[in-house]
């Protein structure tokens, strides 16, 4: 009896493979993007926790120096001396990659993913070239330096980690940068301040810096994510609720030959949960592709705004495939449960009323416009009082939802107001008709409000990024030509010669150090007109760059601004023993830290060891200077860079960290026009009833196909049209809100109409390719099919 | 990196071919001792990096005011990861324990050489790693002290007597195939200080020994481990120790201190193991009988805590004895290579 039942229940699908198709290309589509999204936040999160393993970020206790400048070794040795459990760290980059020297034997246990287990005795790891551990791309990266170079796929994207010794002399430093602390101290230590009073004490966290940093990134993924699997899941519902209402009366008739209710609802419910299954694995290996083609751009993106490095490589992890599958499941479950309802409470003789399950979908009319109005009211509630990341989304959220419960409203009222203007008695019918789908079209509307809401909000940010960006661009690399020197003396002859050949030499010399507690880089700028014409402050006391250059203030970005929470006037150390107030703030996108920018003098004086490599060099000849270069000088070409190709490179790297946020829109559209395709197809099938009485009354088969296209074209065009203020709130909240929290900097908002046509423009066509096949068939119907409406009862 | 594993990587060994801690590995191109040497103080109670290994080892049997008794161990290894004697090739590595009838208290601490983190002086002596140290104006008259996050001892000793040579005037071989260290002690100190423990401070006083010995491979590679005493009874006193060959013979040697130092070859010296504990998940023997026939020593040696375990990078037992039989008295115990 059940094999039979089960064989019975499963026919259903076998006489509608497209409704088969659609419950799992809706599902599968859904479980893909989340589960693609989930994939790629699992593989950053990995990467970051790697590189917290390698550093000991966040796990332990640190003690830094208080103005952010080195450690001397001999202060370590007197801590240790003193019964300070301490171990140092020394840090740097070079070739592009972060070089992390540990002291093996000082160090936490646990710290620092390097395996010397493989027969490596730690003798060659402490003693003579010694060896640095890395990712093979880091390895590459570094070059061949001296020391042996192990592959260590444990160690963080494009690090290198080495011993104490190794690092100081690669990086040619004397002091650590922080010294890590052993979770067990000895008892009866001095205070801290008693032994090195310039130390300060930074206390275990639970999260690593740069993970709290991406949180936001990684917020913003999964929202997208999740934003796919909801409209999914409408599809999802409207395909469930169909399939098991026009199954009421093989329930019926299962019940009738004895079949036990509760046997019959079980077997449904295995049914379900083999689809979801089967839709499951579906997604999981999709989402794999989409997350595998993601991750280069989202690895991109997270270094360039962030400075996180992330493994541009996929791995297979548990936790995110079955994750998929347990929220395609869930996903099922959650769409079905009514309808299961219904079935067990079914009377045993009820029949199918298809037509009226889809325009039941639409009730509740009053509990809809209190839904929308109280979720919109709140959205505005959050915007108005509250600041942060969370709330943003929130707001997000609630005004998104509001939206989509509103729009079949919207939609019913221009509709009510068109049909009051028509004049013949087929518009009067095209207008009822159209009322009349409206119910059945309205989730799948619902899906492309929301994708084109997403899609305009997302498209202005990045414009207007884009747009502030170049500005930028055009600020700092004023200079027509950079020249990088390969030493010091090369240096020295590059400003002999060029002296007096150019306007003015403009060497970009920095150093990396703590400033108010936050990561940044100390540059030390020469007096010149290029930045008092060129550089917009976004804040400045009065004569700014007058004070920066006597030595007597900073100027700081927008970045450190925001995060350190300063004020102009509050003063930070720039240096040993040198705090400077700050005189002014500029914009700085496409730099993940802090930057501080203080006069060269002054900076000579606090960094002697510190000489500029790297020189921007004003002048109206590049051309000839660039000759000069080459041919006098010897200079290879690729230590000659003009204006023009760093703003493409950096314009480039710029378009790739958006790439993702993109690629997400577009296939949140895709889903959204699938959703709509479907909707159509089902519903195309149920209204032959009502559109045969049209048919017999003279309308030609072409014709109403024709009115079907032109309805589901108005329709999408009303719901692009209702998009558009909703994308541009959208908008407003991710570079007003959002963007100040994830990237530390404010954007202006700027409009795009240009782009916002051409998106409708898209949303129109996804609309009308989902009509086109629809209407087609409509138009084809055989006439006979037309005329068993008026034979029997179908 | 876990630094754990380091360490037998560092020491290389446990595998039992090597011998325990890596004594019994390669020593190419290292300083070894030769029998007809003269020392030179207090030049050599400093460091010896042309050896490969060398430890300033102090084992303390002490009594709390209210007579519990006690011990203190507090040592301070070397070992150089390459041949030449460069500051920058030696590991440091510190123990330091305190046992008492219920409890055992461990510590380790490890350091690279040539930083001044850990270091032996010898104008006034101070051998010290972190703030573990043993310091004072002369080897008679030092002051030792460790502290952990359980607990912590200051110490002062005064030598009793002189310094006493092991072997041949200090050359002692450890096998039948000629392995031999330079090995002296000083055995008898008196000891006066405080240990802190969990419950608080404690005014303690006791005798101490300190064992100084340096070599380049000691252990012939048949060697597993050792066991070691040091037993204090009454006016005498006496070292001695067995070396466990790895297909079942021993090779013994003792030093009895009475009066000056007799020096015993191999076989005079016998201990053999009456009674075992669990402890690590292994058994160790906890009860010893122990004779030297010459002296008619005859005497059980009983482990004042069975659960004595060192459990550091290299992990062995050590811990207080006491001494009954025909002689009484109270000593220290150290046994290694059990597996």
């Amino acid at each position: 009896m059940t094999r039979e039942g089960l064989r019975a229940l499963l026919s259903h699908w076998r006489r509608n493979p497209l409704q088969a198709f659609t419950l799992v290309a809706g599902l599968a589509l859904a479980t893909a993007l989340w589960s693609g999204v989930q994939a790629i936040n699992a593989e950053a999160r990995a990467s970051y926790d790697a590189a917290a393993a390698t550093l000991g970020e966040g796990r332990f206790a640190q003690i830094v120096d208080s103005d952010g400048g080195e450690i001397p070794m001999d202060t370590f040795v007197e801590l240790r001396r003193s019964g300070w459990l301490a171990s140092p760290v020394i840090e740097g980059r070079l070739n592009g990659v972060r070089i992390v020297g540990l002291d093996p034997l000082t160090a936490p246990g646990g710290l620092g993913p390097v395996n010397l287990d493989s027969g490596t005795e730690v003798g060659t790891f402490l003693g003579g070239e010694g060896q640095v551990f890395g990712q093979t791309e880091a390895l590459d990266a570094i070059g061949d330096l001296g020391p042996e170079r192990v592959a260590d796929p444990d160690v963080a994207p494009m690090t290198v980690v080495t011993d104490i010794s190794v690092a100081r002399e690669l990086l040619g430093r004397d002091g650590a940068n922080r010294l890590i602390l052993s979770p067990d101290q000895p008892m009866g230590r001095p205070e801290l301040s008693e032994i090195a009073p310039g130390l300060s004490l930074r206390p275990a966290q639970g999260g690593t810096d740069v993970a709290r940093l991406t949180d936001s990134f990684h917020l913003n993924l999964t929202a997208f994510g999740f934003l796919s699997f909801a409209v999914g899941l409408f599809i999802v519902h409207g395909a469930i609720g169909l399939a098991f209402e026009q199954r009421r009366p093989m329930v019926r008739t299962l019940r009738a030959v004895g079949m036990p209710l509760n046997r019959l609802v079980w077997l449904m419910a295995v049914e379900l949960l083999g689809i979801s299954l089967l839709a499951g694995l579906i997604g999981v290996a999709l989402g794999y592709v989409i997350a595998a083609a993601l991750l280069p751009d989202v690895a991109a993106t997270l270094s360039g705004l962030y400075g996180a490095q992330v493994s541009g490589t996929l791995e297979l992890r548990p936790v995110w495939w079955l994750a998929g599958l347990g929220i395609s499941v869930l996903g099922t479950a959650a769409a079905s449960t009514a309808a299961l309802r219904d079935i067990a409470r079914m009377p045993i003789l009820a029949s199918a009323r298809p037509r009226a399950w889809a325009m039941r979908q639409a009730g509740g009319r009053w509990l809809r416009i209190g839904g929308a109005a109280g979720l919109v009211a709140l959205a505005a509630v959050l915007v108005a009082v509250t600041e942060g990341l969370a709330p943003s989304f929130a707001a997000l959220g609630a005004l998104l939802v509001g939206a989509a419960l509103a729009l079949p409203l919207v939609l019913d009222a221009c509709l009510a107001l068109a049909a009051r203007g028509a004049r013949s008695a087929q518009a009067e019918w095209f207008w009822a008709d159209t009322r009349q789908q409206l119910p059945g079209l309205s989730l799948a509307l619902m899906a492309l409000l929301l994708a084109m809401a997403a899609n305009v909000g997302v498209s202005t940010m990045v414009s207007s990024f884009r747009l502030t960006f170049t500005g930028f661009l055009d600020q700092r690399l004023a200079a027509e030509l950079y020249v990088t020197a390969e030493d010091e003396a090369q240096a020295e002859r590059i400003t002999e010669v060029l002296s007096p050949e150019v306007r003015a030499i403009l060497p970009v010399q920095w150093v990396e150090r703590d400033v108010a507690g936050l990561p940044a880089e100390i540059y030390g700028n020469r007096d010149d007109a290029t930045y008092r014409e060129n550089w917009v402050f976004l804040e400045a006391r009065e004569g700014a760059w007058e004070t920066v250059f006597a030595g007597e203030g900073a100027v700081i970005n927008e970045q450190l601004y925001r995060r350190a929470g300063l004020s102009l006037g509050d003063e930070i150390a720039v240096g040993p023993g040198t705090r400077l107030p700050v005189v002014g703030v500029v914009g700085d996108y496409g730099n993940p830290i802090g930057q501080v920018i203080v006069a060269e003098p002054l900076f000579q004086r606090l960094y002697p060891e510190v000489t500029a490599q790297r020189y921007g060099l004003r002048t109206d000849r590049p051309q000839e200077i660039r000759d000069l270069l080459r041919e006098d000088l010897g200079l290879p070409e690729g230590q000659i860079v003009d204006q023009s190709s760093i703003k493409a490179f950096s314009l480039q790297v710029f378009e790739r960290t958006f790439t993702v946020t993109g690629a997400l829109n577009v296939l949140t559209l895709t889903v959204a026009g699938f959703a709509i395709l479907m909707s159509l197809l089902t519903l195309a099938a149920l209204r032959l009833p009502q559109l045969a009485p049209v048919w017999a009354l003279g309308l030609t088969r072409k014709r109403l196909g024709g009115l079907e296209m032109i309805r589901a074209v108005m329709l999408a065009l009303l719901t692009t049209l209702a998009a558009l203020p909703l994308g541009l709130a959208l908008a407003w909240i991710l570079l007003a809100r959002v963007n100040v929290a994830a990237f530390g900097w404010r954007l202006p908002m700027y409009l795009f109409p240009a782009d916002y046509a051409v998106l409708a423009g898209f949303a129109v066509l996804a609309a009308t390719l989902a009509a086109l096949w629809p209407a087609r068939r409509l138009a084809r119907t055989p006439p006979g099919e037309l005329l068993k409406v008026f034979s029997n009862e179908r | 990196m876990n630094a754990r594993w380091l360490i037998p990587a560092l020491w290389p060994g446990l595998a039992l071919a090597q011998g325990f801690a890596g004594l019994g590995t390669d020593s190419e191109g290292y300083a070894t001792p030769t029998p007809d040497s003269e020392f030179t103080f207090p030049a050599d109670h400093g460091a010896h990096p042309g050896f490969r290994i060398e430890w300033w080892y102090v084992t303390a049997t002490l009594e709390a005011a209210d007579g519990t008794p006690m011990g203190a161990q507090w040592t301070l290894f070397r070992t150089a990861m390459a041949p030449g004697g460069a500051a920058e090739a030696q590991v440091w590595m510190g123990h330091a324990a305190v046992t008492t009838p219920d409890e055992h208290y461990v510590s380790e601490r490890l350091s690279r050489g040539g930083l001044g983190t850990a270091g032996v002086e010898t104008e006034p002596f101070d051998a010290w790693i972190d703030e573990w140290r043993m310091w004072g104006p002369s080897f008679d008259d030092l002051r030792l002290a460790a502290s952990a996050p359980d607990f912590a001892y200051d110490l002062s000793l005064e030598a009793q007597g002189p310094l006493i040579f092991h072997g041949e005037d200090g050359y002692s071989v450890k096998s039948s195939e000629g392995q031999a260290s330079y090995y002296y002690s000083q055995p008898a100190y008196a000891v006066e200080g405080t240990v802190t423990l969990p419950e608080g401070r404690v005014e303690v006083t006791g005798e101490a020994w300190l064992d100084r010995e340096w070599s380049s491979q000691p252990l012939s590679e048949n060697q597993e481990g050792w066991d070691w005493f040091s037993l204090s009874l009454g006016e005498a006193k006496v070292m001695g120790f067995r070396l466990r060959g790895t297909e079942g013979g021993s090779y013994t040697s003792a030093t009895w201190i009475e009066d000056g130092a007799t020096a015993y070859p191999d076989g005079a010296f016998t201990a053999e193991p009456l009674a075992t504990a669990t402890v690590a998940e292994r058994e160790i023997p906890v009860r010893w009988r122990v004779t030297l026939p010459d002296r008619g020593l005859d005497v059980e040696v009983e482990a004042l805590n069975p659960q004595a375990w060192m459990s550091t990078s290299f992990p062995y037992w050590e811990g207080p004895v006491s001494v009954t039989g025909s002689h009484e008295g109270r000593g220290y115990l150290e046994m290694t290579g059990y597996e």
